[in-house]
């Protein structure tokens, strides 16, 4: 079963829903004891990176995350939920992260040319680094949905997939039983369930 | 590079999908769960859902439907049509679209945008514009297209921008539902005035108007239509393998 974690920030309505479209056990929960009983945790999030931070901590789940990451449990963080492994993040000041990958998050302006849009938001091709079982259904190239105005940055040695956009963006981290997806897979048509469908084989 | 997006738009009444010709005569096409998994598994890089009903009866079923969209695909959903305050956004967000597109209610209260762009973020306000040709400039209507509103187009996006609407999109009246390709004039009118991503709608009628639109107006992020995906005159999966070969970007 999959635990998809509600600490209080955006809708879990679309996520819950890829789960049970690939048939996959799913549950949305703030309960300590049904996360660890979970076979995969899912940490979601979207907004601002202060408040989700500041939301996870006040729930006390980011204790659990962090034990059961260290536990070897599949953990997969997505859009903003990815931001949070990093150790900091400078989106309107400065913010602690989980510490899960090393690195942090910052604005996309820093490294996009000026006269792109901000937010990177739409379809965007996935350039793959290596071969990495997140990745096993999916092609160099394939496009999946991004809305973001921060990156993941200095965590080169984490990073399995990257996004152009005027700038080589990160997609994607992994580091030992621990993920990241910048984009969103439960709306990434296809190649985002398939991602979905890898996480649960891992 | 981010690719440029094909956007079907489906009108929802009573639980079905219709469109209008230059708003005017509705026909009933299909089922939306129906259109929408078709149109997703052939290449939709997004959906539009209008609620052009007026009851209340219309508008739980708008909602019942929309979840069980949303519970079928697993692209993004931008819902529009019947949103006059906060609490309509939260109503639709909660039945899983991603996006509310805001129309004749924030011309009603010029403050919606801003407070909702607060709440839910400038990615998730979409600004609905009709506009037309009026004494030699470009004028918003409202009520889908049926009254004039005395603004001036250009400078009433501007303003919605500002206060926080993270895309705009564009249905010109002149040439919606003529099937003569997109309005060119207009839609470069609106690129030049904000940087936020503009999407074209009314006037295609085949495959090369979009191919015009991108390649006239590179600035235009996306193609929006209706009726000519809902009666196969355009396939989307074709259309989608014409732009890719003429060198725009397009996910396949």
């Amino acid at each position: 079963m999959v635990a998809i974690i509600d600490y209080g920030v955006g809708n879990l309505f679309s996520l819950e829903s890829s789960f049970a479209a690939i048939g996959e056990a799913v549950t949305v929960t703030a309960d300590a004891d049904v996360i660890r009983a979970a076979d995969r945790i899912l940490l979601p999030g979207v907004g601002a990176f202060g408040d989700a931070a500041r939301k996870l901590r006040e729930s006390g789940l980011d204790r659990v995350v962090l034990e059961q990451a260290a536990a070897g449990k599949p953990l997969l963080g997505i859009c903003l939920g990815m931001q949070l492994l990093f150790e900091r993040s400078y989106e309107y000041g400065e913010h602690e992260g989980l510490g899960l990958i090393p690195g942090e998050v910052r604005s996309i302006a820093e490294v996009i040319p000026k006269g792109l849009k901000i937010p990177h938001i739409g379809w965007n091709a996935l350039h793959l680094r290596g071969e990495h079982p997140l990745f096993r259904y999916l092609r160099e190239g394939d496009c999946v949905y991004f809305v973001h105005s921060f990156y993941g940055a200095n965590c080169d040695a984490s990073v399995i997939a990257t996004a152009e956009y005027g700038a080589e963006l990160t997609a994607a981290v992994a580091r030992n039983n621990v993920y990241g997806c910048q984009f969103h897979p439960e709306k990434s048509g296809t190649v985002g369930l398939n991602i979905l469908r890898a996480f649960c084989a891992l | 590079m981010i690719t440029k997006r094909i956007i079907p738009c489906l009108d929802v009444k009573n639980g079905r999908v219709v469109k209008g010709v230059n708003f005017l005569g509705l026909n009933d096409v299909s089922s939306p769960v129906e259109l929408a998994r078709y149109y997703s598994e052939h290449g939709a890089d997004e959906l539009v859902f209008y609620d052009i009903t007026a009851s209340a009866e219309g508008r739980a079923l708008f909602t019942d439907i929309l979840t069980e969209v949303a519970r079928t695909i697993f692209i993004p959903l931008t819902v529009g049509g019947g949103i006059n305050t906060v609490e309509d956004f939260e109503r639709v967000l909660k039945c899983g679209a991603d996006k509310v597109s805001v129309n004749s209610g924030a011309i009603r209260d010029p403050g919606l945008v801003a407070e909702a762009a607060k709440r839910y973020g400038d990615q998730c306000v979409v600004l609905s514009v009709d506009v037309k040709r009026l004494g030699g400039e470009f004028r918003v209507f409202a009520k889908g297209g049926r009254e004039d509103t005395g603004m001036e187009a250009i400078s009433w996006i501007r303003r919605c921008v500002d206060a926080g609407a993270g895309e705009v999109v564009v249905n010109s009246i002149d040439t919606d539902g003529v099937k003569q390709g997109f309005d060119l004039p207009m839609l470069k009118a609106v690129c030049d005035a904000v940087s936020v991503p503009v999407i074209a709608s009314g006037g295609a009628g085949c495959i090369a108007d979009f191919t015009t639109l991108f390649k006239t107006l590179p600035r235009v992020d996306a193609g929006l239509a209706a009726s000519i995906f809902h009666f196969h005159e355009v396939d989307l999966g074709e259309l989608k393998r014409e732009l890719a070969g003429a060198g725009i970007p397009m996910r396949l």
